[in-house]
């Protein structure tokens, strides 16, 4: 008896390891607030960077106060194509890069100039649509940060507005602060600590989450402004500069091209790591072809 | 005062009880620090511990205290080795006391001021505590190099069945000398770099920057440092468990200068990656793993083959299930080799993998996976290590009948169904994408946290144990401490 029982138990567990995945379970939709049109602007100045806090600078910028929405992405898609600046290629979207110095390094591959994959249409985590002449956004999803989208795809995306990725530097800067006034050397956006209602990371009990089924989901962009949505209380985790989503969510592609690496690099961790992944200094990297639920960007200019 | 002096000597000047001891601390500090990372993390564990504790955890110090409790743990775990090697090996009595003073006092000022540093505010003369710790194990290792000299004809052997050059010189020595040497000399490796990051510049964790195209000679050697002195460990319990189960005859005569040169080349490889050699040094690594690897191959053919004659002894023709039945009817004996065979599947057989694959993986997957492979196969290791030294103590327990059964197979079990859920979280994006992977990952988190839970009850229930068995007059503990490992070498 005590055998069967075991085995059961063992089959159970074995069973629910397999069980298919709702990548389309109901979504809260919740209205936050906040405006994903709006930049913020960033001064001049020095600013702590890095684990070590090493003092750098840069000139002003602005950069956008949230990650670019999927509906801010799905009217890109439009204009582009309409424009030609991107096309349609089988299952994906793509559009034109001028390609990167090949240094021939170890483990380094060659981007040449030509067409690269912005999006991918077919995978069943997208959330953009395409009908044949339209993108649209899956319902409930509009002002969620656009994912599933390459370095290319946010690269372009920012290039068509006038603007660009924020380089890495530029990214932590937004995320930290300048180096005068206290909580300088903050790890998280925020502060010196993380709570779970900070920000959207993995186990971190958000409304979206369900780590019994589908895991972890992202949020809208600037969820966790101290609002209460329905039973749950965020904190106001914004930066110093009022961005949102600095920490958690979805990593960001950040735009520097580095010598003798094909590698982009991303910041910011997301809904599918733990917390010390979401310390303002830590460093994500893919090849620009990568494309990820959780895997977002915002531009500066 | 006759009753503490009694168990002070057990525990502190006898084999075994310096073994407990050592395991003692290491299970403390797995069950302590286990909590604040991973489930225990997710299901607030942590943030209790952190406050029950009093512990000061500042965001941006987390790779240096990860550096200082991996090395804790890792000081106690050579320590264990040392006491098995000076238990096992012949040597003067002047150095086996030595040597094991120096270790213990060493390991112990390592693990208590290391992670009181660490984890309970910067006290600095808790740092200088720590790194006297590491100095007392860095000279008794150099002291255990000489006590080992395999070249004293006090140590040459003559027996026709043990691996020996013809003038006597025992090659198991040499080889034991070799690795003992190489460590000593692979400890300076990562003392340099050591002293560099500790004195105030950028600590950092191998794994956050290989895949970086340039790193800096003291990286490279904080890399290299961290692969051999694991790759160390294991090469001295692969012998030490030779020893334990008399390794001999053909299979011992080929395999120990096999394990001699892969010693070697192993370590030339490794320290190569600080030199203009570097872009050869991965094959100069894979030379000398090759053969050492051939060697714990042998060892495992020939306790296999000796646990079947011996478990068949009586039988004159044994068919298949016999001779399996003969296998595995001790798994204190058969579980070392066995793990050393499971290590390649969790561990050498997926870097192996990982490497032919290298367009399709890690060109492709972000760095986060690669970190997530790269930190679990040498968990693997570490926990493969750690079950079979294990088993070595269940042995040096003298567990007999079903607790013997129960113990070993417990060990195995247990062990390897977190390790292959390690192994198949190590490789998931193979055969599943990020968004559809969460029920596999709970399903193999079960695996791993139920494995290693059970392994960490069944080691408490072992301490405690140990622990009743220490206020009893006539206990177990009397017997071991006048008992040595050399005496109980398998016949």
């Amino acid at each position: 008896m005590k055998r069967l029982i075991l085995n059961l138990s063992l089959l159970a567990v074995l069973l629910a390891s397999c069980a298919p995945v709702d990548l389309n379970a109901p979504m809260p939709i919740f209205e936050t607030g906040i405006d994903s049109n709006a930049w913020a602007q960033i001064p001049a100045g020095e600013f702590y960077f890095g684990q070590h806090n090493e003092i750098q600078t840069t000139d002003a910028y602005e950069i956008m106060v949230t990650d670019v929405t999927a509906v801010q992405y799905a009217d890109f898609l439009n204009a582009a194509l309409a424009d030609g600046y991107v096309k349609m290629d089988g299952e994906k979207i793509v559009g034109f890069y001028p390609g990167d110095e090949f240094r021939g390094v170890k483990h380094e591959e060659k981007i040449e100039a030509g067409a690269w994959l912005f999006i991918p249409l077919n995978d069943p985590s997208q959330r953009i649509k395409f009908d044949g002449s339209t993108f649209t956004v899956q319902s409930s999803y509009e002002n969620h940060p656009m994912t599933m989208v390459s370095w290319f795809g946010a690269w372009g995306y920012c290039k068509y507005y006038e603007s660009r990725l924020p380089t890495e530097m530029e990214w932590e800067k937004a995320a930290r602060g300048l180096s005068t006034g206290s909580g300088s050397t903050r790890p998280f956006p925020w502060g010196e600590e993380i709570q779970l209602n900070n920000s959207n990371f993995y186990s971190s009990r958000a409304p979206f989450e369900d780590m019994k089924s589908f895991g972890s989901r992202t949020s809208p962009v600037g969820f966790y402004n101290g609002q209460k949505y329905g039973d749950y209380q965020t904190l106001d985790s914004a930066s110093p500069y009022g961005l949102y989503d600095m920490a958690g969510n979805v990593w960001q592609w950040t735009g520097n091209v580095y010598e003798g690496m094909h590698y982009r690099f991303m910041r910011g961790g997301s809904k599918d790591v733990y917390d010390m992944d979401l310390r303002v200094w830590v460093r994500n990297n893919a090849t620009p072809t990568y494309v990820s639920p959780g895997v977002g960007f915002r531009c500066v200019k | 005062m006759q009753f503490v002096k009694d168990r002070f000597n057990y525990l502190f000047n006898s084999t075994k009880g310096l073994i407990l001891v050592a395991i003692a601390m290491i299970g403390l500090v797995t069950a302590a620090w286990g909590m604040l990372s991973g489930p225990m993390a997710e299901m607030g564990v942590r943030d209790w511990v952190v406050r029950v504790f009093g512990m000061d955890l500042i965001q941006a110090e987390r790779e240096g205290r990860i550096v200082i409790l991996y090395h804790a743990i890792a000081m106690a775990v050579i320590a264990i080795e040392t006491y098995m090697l000076t238990g096992l090996l012949k040597m003067k009595p002047f150095f086996k006391t030595s040597i094991n003073l120096l270790i213990t006092v060493g390991y112990m000022l390592t693990l208590v001021f290391g992670m009181g540093f660490a984890y309970f505010g910067h006290n600095w003369a808790f740092h200088g505590l720590y790194i006297t710790g590491l100095s007392l194990i860095f000279f008794a290792g150099i002291l255990l190099c000489v006590a080992l000299y395999p070249w004293d004809k006090a140590y040459h052997v003559a027996d026709q069945e043990h691996a020996h050059l013809p003038g006597g010189v025992d090659l198991e020595r040499v080889a034991f000398f070799a690795a003992s040497v190489t460590t000593v000399l692979s400890a300076l490796f990562g003392a340099m770099p050591g002293s560099y990051f500790g004195n105030g510049f950028e600590v950092f964790l191998a794994e956050n920057v290989i895949r970086y195209p340039e790193k800096t000679t003291m990286e490279y050697s904080v890399i290299g440092h961290l692969h051999i002195m694991l790759a160390l460990i294991a090469i001295m319990l692969t012998l030490i468990i030779g020893r334990w189960l008399n390794f001999k005859g053909l299979w011992q005569k080929v395999a120990m200068p096999l394990m001699i040169l892969g010693t070697i080349v192993l370590n030339l490889g490794v320290w190569g990656v600080v030199t203009p050699l570097e872009p050869i040094a991965h094959m100069v690594i894979y030379v000398g793993a090759t053969p050492s690897m051939l060697a714990a191959l042998f060892l495992l053919i020939w306790s296999w083959n000796k646990l079947i004659k011996d478990g068949t002894v009586h039988l004159t023709k044994p068919n298949f299930l016999q001779k399996l039945k003969a296998l595995v009817q001790d798994p204190l004996k058969f579980g070392p080799t066995w793990q050393m065979l499971f290590m390649n599947f969790t561990t050498s057989g997926i870097g192996i993998f990982m490497a032919v694959k290298l367009d399709e993986i890690f060109r492709v997957w972000p760095a986060r996976e690669e970190r997530i492979e790269l930190t679990g196969h040498w968990h693997a290791l570490s926990a493969i290590i750690a079950t079979i030294i294990l088993m070595y103590y269940g042995d040096m327990l003298g567990l007999k009948g079903k607790i013997r059964q129960l113990y070993g197979w417990s060990i195995i079990i247990f062990s390897d169904i977190a390790l292959a859920g390690v192994t198949v979280f190590e490789m998931k994006r193979l055969f599943i994408s990020e968004a559809e992977q969460q029920p596999l990952v709970n399903g193999l988190m079960y695996a791993m946290d139920f494995g290693l839970g059970m392994l960490l009850l069944l080691l408490a229930i072992v301490m405690v144990w140990r622990l009743v068995d220490l206020f009893k007059p006539k206990g177990r503990w009397t017997e071991e401490a006048a008992q040595e490992l050399s005496e109980e070498v398998t016949k």
